[in-house]
């Protein structure tokens, strides 16, 4: 798998982590994301990182920049689904992600971006 | 080491009665089951089965040492044996007691049988002490190692035992903590919350800190680190509690908790969690 697919629903994107992430398909995934946004005006994104049990400093940080593009986008990024030690992997990294909006799953994620005052 | 000579072993095999019979009167004067730890029946049993391993090393490989594959049996026989007087609360002078015993039997059949080769005892008895004092090392080896299991397995208990997850209301989870925060214990409540966090799907944690003595840089840092975590899984974190004393502390230490929501007692922290859950609590009448 070289590219991870990303999922439009309604003016959301839906982007599913399913594999491990490695450094090359991380960039792939930012190039995509941003053209994908550009391309249908999505307000929101969604990124679904349940499956995802193994991070590193980079993909740490890659996630960051995801979000930061899909702000000044102007799409909010709601990160879902991160697994325990992921979350402590990052808090250990010293990556706190500051700005990144979280939620337990996909569908309350949904529920975040839905509601009116979803811009953080 | 020495070797063993065929003079020996068919002394030893020889006089298996008299070996036999003196090494359990030694055991019983050493006390062995004295205070009824140990069933006179299953120190017989014992005794017996490692005698029975013991021929079949020897005349399996006479001159290899207990650490060869032919004392493999013989070591595992004893490690269960450590094993399970670790279990029952024997000391470990008292489980080498079992191997060091044997000695003086075999010895006094030795000096009888080479009464009249007494350079050859010499050397025969030395290779005796040695085989029998590796067995009894071994045995103490293993002796400490399952009594370090057991400390572990205890440690483990408490660290468990000591950071209960309660699940307070619908979509919300509480973490009473109690005692000094350190990294190993913070690590285990911090990856058992998250872990409940996920199972439950609770929107809400309350880490509850009336238990905790003191509060300094460290503690402020983990609890930090715990409220980090919690959000970055898509939860939120309240943190409840804070005694005058504690407050004056974080105060004086300059403790940046800023972005962390505090409350002075968990009822607070549960009526802010249910606003923030939009859940009512009303008073019936009557």
């Amino acid at each position: 798998m070289d590219r991870i697919p990303i999922l439009q629903m309604g003016d959301l994107l839906l982007v599913t982590i399913q594999v491990d992430m490695h450094d090359q398909l991380a960039l792939t995934l930012q190039d995509d994301l941003t053209e994908k946004i550009q391309r249908s005006g999505a307000r929101g994104v969604l990124i679904d990182i349940s499956a995802l049990d193994i991070v590193d400093s980079f993909i740490g940080r890659m996630i960051s920049t995801i979000s930061s593009l899909a702000r000044i986008m102007d799409a909010t990024t709601v990160l879902v689904g991160m697994q325990p030690a992921v979350a402590i992997t990052l808090v250990e990294l010293g990556l706190d992600l500051r700005g990144v909006r979280t939620a337990l799953n996909v569908e309350r994620g949904m529920r975040l971006l839905q509601q009116p005052d979803a811009s953080p | 080491m020495a070797a063993l000579q065929q003079r020996t072993l068919d002394l030893i095999r020889g006089n298996e009665e008299q070996i036999l019979a003196q090494w359990q009167q030694n055991l019983a004067t050493a006390g062995q089951n004295q205070d009824n730890r140990i069933s006179q029946q299953q120190l017989d049993g014992q005794v017996r089965r490692f005698w029975q391993l013991f021929l079949q090393a020897l005349s399996a490989g006479e001159s290899t040492g207990p650490q060869s594959v032919q004392w493999q049996e013989l070591r595992r026989f004893l490690e269960e044996l450590s094993a399970e007087r670790a279990r029952h609360g024997f000391n470990s002078s008292e489980t080498a007691t079992f191997v060091f015993s044997l000695k003086r039997a075999l010895f006094e059949q030795l000096q009888l049988g080479y009464a009249d080769a007494k350079h050859e005892l010499g050397d025969q008895l030395w290779a005796i002490s040695e085989l029998l004092d590796q067995l009894g090392l071994h045995t103490v080896k293993a002796f400490q190692k399952s009594r370090e299991e057991v400390i572990q397995r205890q440690q483990e208990e408490m660290l468990e035992l000591s950071t209960p997850v309660v699940k307070l209301w619908e979509g919300v989870l509480a973490l009473p903590m109690i005692g000094t925060l350190d990294s190993q214990r913070t690590q285990v409540v911090m990856e058992s919350l998250l872990q409940r966090i996920v199972d439950t799907g609770s929107e809400i944690a309350i880490i509850d800190i009336t238990g905790v003595p003191t509060v300094d840089t460290l503690v402020a840092q983990h609890l930090l680190k715990t409220v980090t975590a919690i959000r970055l899984m898509g939860a939120d974190a309240i943190i409840s509690g804070v005694r005058p004393q504690i407050a004056q502390t974080i105060v004086h230490l300059g403790l940046d908790l800023q972005g962390i929501v505090t409350k002075a007692n968990l009822a607070d922290a549960l009526a802010l969690a249910l606003k923030r859950t939009g859940q009512i609590v009303t008073r019936t009448e009557g």
